[in-house]
């Protein structure tokens, strides 16, 4: 097994100009906290659009206060599945989901449960910063607003905790009242995830949140994913590789398979695993091909 | 050999500009008719205009033998029963518009939006017609009931004034409300489909129920440009003709709070009277169709700018 | 993949809707929004159902054709000078609007380039479609009637008038459409501009400019004010746009309409029924041609 060296960043092809695969660093050695606890129990959950199946036979365990990388080529229904977590996919008319996804021994679909209910559990911070046309306050205070908190005192706070938990209290605290839309891309991006923490949930999906911010941006909030591991437990989508195995502890491998009949894809779940071994040692040659920059 | 030199000059293109000159003309002739509207109207009307001076606008009384021209209760009636119109109008028409682009499966959308469209076709003429033979009878009853309920209190009572028939403003801001619901909402809704998707999954993601969406999300990016939809109705309510003529009563001099009260509105009055207008009187009446004209074309100057500007802004914003 | 079963489920949580205001909120409020589409059917029905009732006692051929009563109690009587009139008066105003809407629209997108006429001709030209038909009518009165007495031509230029601004607007969009390759491919082959506008461009957006075009002439159709002022009252049909005054479907209707006799009343609902009937029809067609046919956003 290769040295855990340090993070790589920019260019992955070594001197003999092959793929170097991407390394974890011991910052990500995966911390198993005292008790294992699951969060999320999927068990053989596919994802219909219509008569189509999107995605397959998704069996994973998600634990607690870890980060989970889902990784993969385009179209193989990584972000379809994270967007079954929050019930999101509910949004798209014709989705449909079999199999069972039980979140904290709670069927996600059952019929008792409300979807707006799941979303306050369970956040998501999306690809493209999408802040509110209000304040930086006002768009914290959004969640918490909505929920009830009315006294300015207990608002006050809850926005200058979430806007810590995000790093962003120091550079927007003199500025609160001003528009969200006049931050940097970076900027606004740690501002959804205020948002999201703000109103206290379990869970923080994120789908590819930094593929729309350069490099510097992306650095301080694969830092912050690492600060909110403690409190949250966070499901990362992302096409980066080198990001997979910078910040995840676990790993799980999506690829497509290409229907014979119509050409249609579908996506299914290769390999769960730490992620050290993911990057280093797979068991599956296709995750093994992903890796090493063969295809994708 | 020598290549020859080639002739890379315009050839003469008679054909070619001759039709760019035609289009920017087609184009200019937009400018044309609306300047020489203001000049040729405003031209004809300097006779009244001399002979009733500032009285035209302040004065109530019309008298056609006495030759006396005041066309204040016009003014107002045209006021009052745009007003009504859009009271009535923007609810029904906000909520339409709201209902379709964020409630509705996407399947129903299309038919909602035809049938509130469909009301758009009907002639105004018709509005009208249907306005003197069903609407105008059936409602003077609810009308003086609302009068007998409420015509006591004391301020708010005025308003609930005495119905003496069917044919007055309120019913004439009835038929308005109906005639401009779908041209409000259709703006609306056009301005209400900008909302970034973003915005709105964002909202959704933070736990917020649909109407929480929609206030939270949909309504502050839309704000601008409904406003802009509203204003564009009102110019269509305060412009609007035959179908206000025969609901709104034709009483001459009428001003005051009352909204049962039968009267008249500028372009009512223009209607009615001008069959049998000698040439003064024809000049008053151009006149009113001055200041008529001013009035929309002030509020849809607004109206278009308020849209484009919020279009802008939120273009500008995603 | 890593053994799943050793795990245990973190303690439980409530997922259940709360109650409470908040799910109240989004309930009432969901039902007033679908409320207001239902307010509007309301009226819509009735005053269709109120024209196809009332119109339906008198229509008939001879309805149609027949000419206007002499006065109006009369039992018989038609609208047949009404229907000639809207035709010629309409089919004259749609002549002189549309190839000036189509030009107009071609300098706006085509030759405007966004500079500073072309984004006043365009504010002006949305301005114009709010200008009341009564203005227009007594414009044209003033600059044509005045000076050549009444006649079906006055009538038509007003309702060009009207018609124009939205012709404009809704051709201008259909031209933004066409997509910028189709120009190129045809002016790189050598193609004038003005050549490539008629027989690519156009025709490529042909169907929205049709269905635009057709809804203009379903609102024109039905303008009453405009022709108050300028094509007087006639009672025999007359075929002439130029000479001679004229009557149409709405002027017949707006004569009937405060009529105290029976007789003169259904006789405009008669002519409304057909009116109706004429717009609703011009409708459909521009949206079946609009949606099966033309460019999509």
């Amino acid at each position: 097994m290769s040295e855990l060296t340090d993070m790589d960043q920019e260019s992955s092809v070594d001197s003999d100009n092959r793929v170097r695969r991407p390394v974890a660093s011991d910052a990500v050695a995966p911390v198993e906290g005292p008790d294992d606890e699951m969060m999320f129990d999927i068990r053989d959950l596919s994802v219909f659009y219509g008569s189509f199946r999107a995605v397959r036979d998704v069996t994973i365990p998600i634990r607690r206060n870890q980060i989970t990388a889902f990784i993969g080529p385009s179209g193989c229904g990584k972000s379809t599945v994270l967007r079954c977590f929050n019930r999101m996919n509910d949004l798209v008319s014709g989705a449909r989901v079999e199999g069972q996804l039980l979140y904290r021994g709670v069927d996600l679909y059952g019929p008792d449960v409300s979807a707006t209910e799941v979303r306050r559990h369970i956040g998501m911070v999306f690809q493209k910063p999408n802040p509110f046309p209000k304040s930086i306050y006002d768009n914290v205070a959004f969640g918490p607003r909505v929920n009830g908190t009315k006294r300015k005192a207990e608002l006050d706070d809850v926005v200058e905790q979430s806007l810590r938990g995000a790093a962003l209290w120091d550079e927007v605290k003199d500025r609160l009242k001003s528009s969200a839309l006049g931050m940097s891309g970076g900027q606004q991006q740690r501002l959804c995830i205020a948002r999201t923490i703000a109103v206290k949930p379990d869970v923080v999906l994120m789908d590819e949140p930094c593929s729309a911010l350069d490099p510097i941006a992306t650095g301080k909030v694969e830092d912050l994913m690492q600060e909110l591991k403690s409190e949250y437990t966070i499901i990362i989508v992302t096409h980066n590789m080198q990001q997979a195995a910078r910040v995840s502890d676990r790993t799980a491998f999506f690829t497509a398979e290409v229907s014979s009949e119509n050409d249609r894809r579908t996506g299914v779940l290769v390999e769960y695993d730490h992620t050290q071994k993911i990057f280093s040692n797979p068991s599956d040659q296709r995750t093994e091909n992903y890796v090493t920059g063969r295809f994708g | 050999m020598a290549l020859q030199p080639l002739d890379l000059r315009r050839k003469a293109r008679g054909a070619d500009s001759a039709f760019k000159a035609l289009s920017v003309a087609a184009g200019l002739l937009v400018l044309v008719i609306l300047g020489l509207i203001a000049i040729t109207m405003t031209s004809k009307s300097m006779p009244a205009l001399r002979e009733m001076g500032a009285d035209f606008f302040t004065s109530k009384r019309w008298s056609v033998p006495d030759k006396v021209y005041g066309a204040f209760s016009f003014i107002f009636g045209t006021v009052m029963t745009a007003t009504i119109a859009i009271v009535l109008a923007i609810p029904v028409a906000v909520g339409i518009a709201l209902f379709t682009t964020q409630i509705a499966p996407a399947w129903v959308r299309k038919p909602m939006v035809y049938t509130v469209d469909l009301l758009a076709v009907v002639p105004s003429v018709v509005f009208g017609l249907w306005g003197i033979s069903f609407l105008a009878p059936k409602m003077v009853g609810v009308y003086r009931w609302i009068h007998d309920t409420f015509g006591g209190i004391p301020l708010v009572g005025r308003v609930f004034g005495p119905a003496a028939s069917g044919r007055n403003f309120m019913t004439a801001g009835i038929i308005l409300a109906i005639m401009i619901v779908p041209i409000v909402s259709s703006l609306a809704r056009e301005v209400i489909d900008t909302t970034p998707p973003g915005e709105r999954e964002g909202a959704l993601a933070l736990g917020a129920t649909r109407w929480e969406m929609i206030t939270g999300a949909v309504i502050p990016h839309s704000k601008g440009g409904i406003v802009g939809a509203i204003m564009l109705g009102l110019g269509r309510a305060m412009g609007e003709t035959i179908a206000v003529t025969l609901t709104i009563g034709s009483s001459l001099g009428v001003v005051g709070a009352n909204v049962f009260a039968s009267g008249n509105s500028m372009p009512a009055i223009i209607a009615s009277d001008w069959g049998e207008a000698d040439s003064l009187q024809k000049s008053a009446l151009i006149l009113l169709a001055v200041v008529l004209f001013t009035l929309t074309l002030l509020v849809n100057f607004a109206a278009v700018a308020i849209v484009s500007r919020s279009t802008r802004r939120s273009l500008g914003a995603s | 993949m890593s053994a799943v079963d050793v795990l245990r489920p973190a303690s439980t949580v409530d997922l259940t809707a709360k109650g409470g205001w908040r799910t109240l909120k989004n309930r009432i409020a969901t039902a007033l929004l679908l409320a207001s589409f239902v307010v509007v059917t309301i009226p819509l029905i009735l005053v269709i159902g109120t024209v196809v009732i009332k119109g339906m006692k008198v229509m008939g051929t001879s309805f149609l054709t027949g000419e206007i009563a002499a006065t109006e109690q009369r039992a018989k009587g038609g609208i047949g000078p009404a229907i000639s009139g809207t035709l010629v008066i309409t089919g004259f105003a749609t002549l002189l609007a549309v190839p000036l809407g189509l030009l107009g629209a071609i300098f706006l997108h085509e030759y405007g380039n966004n500079g500073p006429l072309a984004k006043a001709v365009r504010f002006m030209a949305t301005v114009m479609t709010g200008v009341p038909s009564v203005v227009m009518g007594l414009f044209i009165y003033v600059v044509w009637t005045l000076r050549f007495k009444q006649a079906g031509v006055g009538g038509s230029l007003a309702l060009a008038c009207l018609m124009l601004p939205i012709i404009i607007r809704t051709t201008e969009e259909m031209l933004k459409l066409v997509p910028r390759e189709l120009r190129d491919a045809s002016l790189a082959l050598g193609t004038s501009k003005s050549r490539t506008i008629l027989t690519v461009v156009l025709p490529a957006a042909l169907p929205g400019i049709v269905s635009g075009v057709l809804l203009a002439v379903a609102r024109a159709a039905g303008e009453t004010a405009p022709l108050l002022f300028t094509i007087g009252a006639a009672r025999k049909v007359n075929w002439s746009v130029f000479s001679g005054a004229n009557t149409a479907l709405p002027s017949q209707i707006f004569a009937n309409a405060n009529s105290a006799f029976d007789n003169a009343q259904n006789r405009g609902w008669g002519a409304a029924l057909t009116l109706v009937a004429i717009a609703f029809v011009f409708t459909i067609i521009a949206r079946v041609v609009s949606a099966r046919f033309s460019l999509k956003r």
